[in-house]
């Protein structure tokens, strides 16, 4: 990133993290470290078959075995008629089985949990889980979506009559948003002067594998049931705590200490938690439990999973008449806290940047038996900007045009913000023409074009693809009347507190639950530029029901352009606080009160009080104005108008060896329009995390099942996750268009990277290929699916890939994890 | 990720060792480095009554010249022989294949040893040290034996080391002046070989007097690629005769097939990999 001059306010600064002093070395807590005297250890014995009647429980031996407890099923608990929360029933029919804690009378996915054995320690309680005997009855797994919505198909709940969810569907031309896609696809048919290209694409499942694997304590033993989880929502876990198990919410103390990662993956509520709640109170002991790697990978919820079935259709002067998208989404076999939601997010990205006059989304969420899905980073809009920047390659070959010249024809130019979409939203900035112009000069666009005609002309093995993605992204979820008109479940707004300490600290509270962001650094630069305090002076609080009592947490890049804005009002209302307090302390008409970088003066005269003294003077209270509280405390509560649309240029030059297939990325540029920047080396991290995320989407990343329904990659022995040594330096900058949407002009960024470079990858992938007629390669774009792909549009046939048989992995090499006496095949 | 219970031993000496493997019986299994046995043990797929941990025996973690071979401990890390002078000098393929091998923390724990008696044919040791005839002493309760490389690998992950047995050392010819090359292809860079090829040339007046090959992960054991070496020598080390060579790799293979490479992509990476290898080695 380049760096200027540094600034005079915190606002900009390239502060190191402050928190990762703690976090690096590990002097911190994450759960698992927190273990209160008497803690018993839960396992959980979970189903190795996908689909299957449980025919008996053995439970003799476990309980047996030494330092058991007791081995519970849910039967054993009382809890057979409790369910999992849902919070997005996306339409008012939508289908929604019961999520049980504990598997009753039929599994419905692989590494679904049956049996809870409790022991006084881990060790105890997982030799013991060995002994638990459970017969099953297989059923048949249900596991393609389209298979699953045929007539006749095996039911995974046969109660629902059916395998789809819910069907929801957005037309511009009945919402009176836009054109009628029907009508600009039957002209376009019509019209020798248009083009129609139908694309299918494929999101494949992945895994968020974030590093901590995930963790609850209970201790039951205070006034209040404490629970300390590894979660991003400690606020909502609370409240579903409550909606799940009746536990009175104010009897319920909810902990998010430091929380190793979570990438959407840990914005659930789970049933291992609630199970620690109920065993907790059972027993009146402190209970743990903390999931293995493998336990993660099998049972942690899934992200992305998507059929998409896209039509654009254009003039043959380029212009983009309409886009019409079809969607089918897994759920897996139950629905995630905001599961089904997720795919709809895609609605309202699918025209990304482009002044596309007619669309219509329709997307049906299906029920299979696999893991379920809910939100991955991105959560929705990685699947939507992959299809559209995609299919705009798609269009650009056919039209025979340059990619970026197509896009540039077709977006919303800078003069035209504030800009209305075709689905309704309002883009309040952005500037497409400078991010790209300066993308296109860093990576030196033309030159690699002509590398690339040069490789072609002369047949050289290693062939040079230009992947190019033009995105923007909705987030900073999201304004509260909004997520109403979409059946959400809660609103989108945060909370914050700032307490103004007797000897000039500051103390501030807010509702989002950082789990590896660097919001105590970010959110201490905010304050110190409202208050004029120093950066040193201000501490973070968060992340803990008592400490912050009212929150929403961290997903979908919300917490600076909503959690950082709540800081904002909050910090407007101390200032005000001590205005007042100023004017009486100085015998001063309010009116007559300037603030400036902590100072109070009286206009016109060099009489002054700092913010540190008003603090203390409020403490001390000895002299306040009658119609005050001796208190600059304040708290605000901030619900965003809008959305927060980052937007930007991202470009991958990629080398594919076309005797191998192997796919090289060479370079990465990207320039991000991330609105006003508070802290640019914790921008460029995120970005950075991102695109190594969304990159692996494209090259590396998937979960495979077999015909059976088993997870084949269930551990990072064959789960294929880049580490550095698989990726280039990023060439990562921003450039800034102020977002008018809030005081600071800020954007989200948590998710840009990843939402942007898939489909750059793997449009540069099929950039070096085109001309020898591979048209597509689903992701992730292995070397042996690129040779494939070769060879097929060489006419040749090759042999069919067993995707389900063990790769020797990189820990266990040639052992199959899921099969270790088998041979090699 | 809690392994199943186990005692433990950690004898001084190779004779104590193979008396702790006498006295736990078949259920034992020896702890070298640790990189492929710890992660087996912590997913539950062994459950072993008693762990022989190697770790302290000093006698096995040498490198020394003994004559015309280099005698290599079976306790010394990968990093160790990826470093020394003497396989450099002498066994410059087996240096470069060890440098290949996972990533520097594993390099710092797993062994030679180890690795070849583990003898996964996706690991990359076995085929450097079949293409180079190395030696395997085997050391048991009656006194030590001497196993070649093309009778020590037996199957997948079974070699000639018998029960109540251990590998105490691996010996290498010398190969001074031999130009070499492991060209290794795998989906990431810690990962396994998908498949790799081990070269070892001598080079003489520009033509290859003698040519050493083998294959990694294309069939149940390590595989000499005879044919290919064969059709080396007495050639220009070019790239004609590299391609040429590389049509025979696949002789005498059987390249199993995975959700990464299936056989017939995998025959055809061997082709490409070991041309590329001997172009690479002939520099």
């Amino acid at each position: 990133m380049t760096t200027t001059a540094e600034p005079t306010t915190e606002l900009g600064k390239a502060r190191t993290r402050k928190e990762d002093a703690r976090l690096i070395t590990g002097r911190t807590r994450y759960t698992d470290a927190i273990t209160p005297h008497g803690t018993l250890h839960l396992h959980v014995v979970r189903s190795p078959i996908a689909h299957a009647t449980i025919t008996s429980i053995d439970k003799s031996a476990a309980e047996a075995a030494p330092g058991v407890i007791g081995v519970f099923t849910a039967a054993d608990l009382g809890v057979e008629s409790v369910g999992l929360p849902c919070a997005w029933p996306i339409t008012p029919d939508m289908k929604a089985p019961q999520r049980p804690l504990l598997a009753t009378g039929t599994v419905h996915f692989a590494g679904e949990g049956v049996v809870v054995v409790v022991a006084r320690t881990a060790a105890e309680a997982r030799d013991a889980g060995d002994l638990v005997e459970i017969d099953y009855d297989a059923l048949e797994p249900v596991l393609d979506m389209e298979a699953a919505l045929a007539e006749g198909a095996t039911l995974v709940h046969p109660d629902l009559g059916t395998n789809e969810n819910a069907t929801w569907a957005f037309d511009s031309g009945a919402a009176g948003t836009g054109g009628s896609v029907d009508e600009a696809i039957a002209a376009a048919e019509a019209d020798p002067d248009s083009v129609v290209v139908r694309r299918r694409f494929r999101q494949q499942r992945l895994i968020p594998a974030f590093m901590e694997p995930r963790s609850c304590v209970v201790d039951p033993t205070g006034e209040q049931i404490t629970v300390w989880a590894a979660t991003q929502v400690p606020h909502i876990l609370r409240t579903m705590t409550t909606v799940t198990l009746g536990v009175p919410e104010a009897k319920l103390r909810v902990i998010a200490p430091d929380v190793g990662g979570g990438f959407g993956g840990k914005i659930g509520v789970l049933p291992e938690e609630m199970l620690c709640v109920a065993l907790a109170q059972r027993l009146n002991k402190p209970v743990k439990w903390t999931e293995t790697r493998s336990e993660s990978l099998l049972a942690a919820h899934h992200g992305r999973d998507q059929i998409q079935d896209l039509t654009i259709t254009a003039k043959k002067d380029g212009t983009v008449t309409g886009l019409d998208v079809h969607l089918l989404a897994d759920m897996g076999a139950y629905l995630g806290l905001v599961g089904p939601g997720v795919p709809i997010l895609g609605a309202f990205m699918f025209n990304a940047i482009y002044k596309i006059p007619a669309l219509k989304f329709t997307c049906t969420n299906v029920f299979t038996t696999k893991t379920l899905t809910d939100a991955y980073r991105g959560a929705g809009r990685p699947e939507a900007t992959f299809g559209i920047e995609r299919i705009m390659d798609e269009l650009a070959v056919e039209l025979g045009r340059d990619p970026m010249d197509l896009r540039k024809q077709n977006w919303i130019t800078h003069e035209e913000f504030p800009f209305t979409t075709v689905v309704g939203l309002t883009y309040d900035s952005g500037n497409y023409e400078q991010a790209t112009e300066q993308a296109m000069a860093t990576f030196d666009y033309a030159g690699l074009r002509r590398e690339q005609e040069e490789r072609r002309a002369r047949g050289d093995k290693v062939q040079l693809g230009i992947g190019i993605s033009t995105f923007t992204e909705m987030c900073g979820l999201a304004p509260s009347r909004v997520l109403g008109s979409l059946a959400y479940g809660a609103g989108g707004w945060e909370a914050a507190s700032i307490r103004m300490l007797a000897t000039g600290k500051v103390e501030v509270v807010t509702g989002a639950s950082a789990h590896g962001q660097g919001h105590e650094t970010a959110f201490s630069q905010i304050v110190a530029d409202q208050l004029g305090v120093p950066f040193e002076d201000v501490e973070i609080l968060h992340g803990d029901t008592q400490i912050s009592p009212k929150g929403l947490d961290t997903y979908g890049s919300r917490s600076l352009v909503v959690g950082g804005i709540a800081v904002v009002k909050a910090a407007e209302k101390v200032i005000a606080k001590a205005k007042k307090l100023a004017a009486h302390l100085l015998e001063a008409s309010e009116d007559d009160i300037e603030f400036n970088a902590g100072q109070f003066t009286v206009r016109g005269t060099d009489k002054g009080k700092a913010i540190q003294e008003l603090a203390f003077a409020a403490f001390m209270a000895h002299d306040y104005p009658e119609d005050m509280e001796p208190s600059l405390d304040s708290d605000a509560v901030y619900d965003p108008e809008n959305f927060s649309f980052p937007h930007g240029t991202h470009l991958a030059a990629m080398e594919v060896d076309t005797e191998t297939g192997r796919v090289t990325l060479r370079r990465y540029v990207c320039v991000d329009d991330i609105g006003n920047v508070v802290n640019p080396l914790i921008a460029e991290g995120q970005v950075h995390g991102g695109l190594a995320q969304g990159i692996a989407q494209a090259l590396f990343e998937e979960a495979n099942y077999d015909d059976q329904g088993t997870l084949v990659n269930g551990t990072f022995v064959d789960y294929t996750l880049p580490s550095a040594a698989d990726l280039p330096s990023f060439e990562s900058s921003t450039v800034s268009t102020p977002a008018t949407s809030n005081p600071l002009g800020v954007k989200g960024v948590g998710e840009a990277g990843t939402i942007a470079s898939t489909p750059a990858i793997v449009n540069g992938v099929i950039d070096a290929l085109r001309h020898l007629g591979v048209t597509n390669v689903e992701m992730p774009t292995t070397s042996q699916r690129v040779w494939r792909a070769i060879q097929e549009a060489q006419g040749r046939s090759t042999q069919e890939t067993p995707v389900d048989t063990h790769s020797p992995g990189a820990g266990l090499g040639s052992i199959d994890p899921n099969n270790p006496q088998g041979e090699v095949q | 990720m809690i392994p199943a219970k186990f005692d433990y031993v950690r004898p001084s000496s190779v004779d104590e060792a193979v008396a702790a493997l006498r006295d736990a019986g078949e259920d034992a299994k020896i702890l070298a480095g640790g990189q492929s046995l710890l992660p087996v043990l912590r997913l539950r797929l062994a459950a072993p009554s008693t762990i022989i941990d190697l770790g302290g025996i000093a006698d096995l973690r040498r490198i020394a010249e003994d004559g015309d071979r280099i005698a290599i401990g079976a306790m010394v890390p990968h990093h160790d022989v990826m470093r020394d002078d003497l396989v450099k000098q002498h066994v410059s393929l087996l240096s470069q294949a060890t440098a290949t091998v996972a990533d520097p923390q594993v390099r710092h724990r797993g062994t030679l040893g180890g690795a070849l008696a583990h003898a996964d044919p996706a690991g990359d040791l076995g085929a450097v040290a079949l293409a180079l005839d190395a030696e395997f002493v085997i050391a048991g309760a009656s006194g030590t034996r001497t196993v070649g490389a093309s009778e020590f690998f037996v199957d997948y992950f079974t070699t000639a080391i018998g029960e109540g047995e251990i590998l105490t050392q691996v010996r290498f010819p010398k190969y001074t002046g031999w130009a070499s090359h492991y060209e290794k292809f795998n989906r990431t860079a810690q990962a396994w070989s998908m498949c790799a090829v081990a070269v070892a040339l001598r080079i003489d007046g520009g033509s290859i007097a003698e040519a050493r090959v083998g294959l990694t992960n294309m069939g149940t054991t390590p595989i000499r690629a005879s044919g290919v070496e064969a059709a080396l020598v007495g050639q220009q080390a070019n790239e004609d005769s590299a391609r040429a060579a590389a049509e025979h790799a696949t002789e005498g293979t059987a390249a199993p097939s995975d959700a990464d490479a299936a056989a017939d992509y995998r025959e055809h990476l061997a082709r490409v990999l070991t041309g590329r290898a001997v172009l690479a080695a002939a520099g």
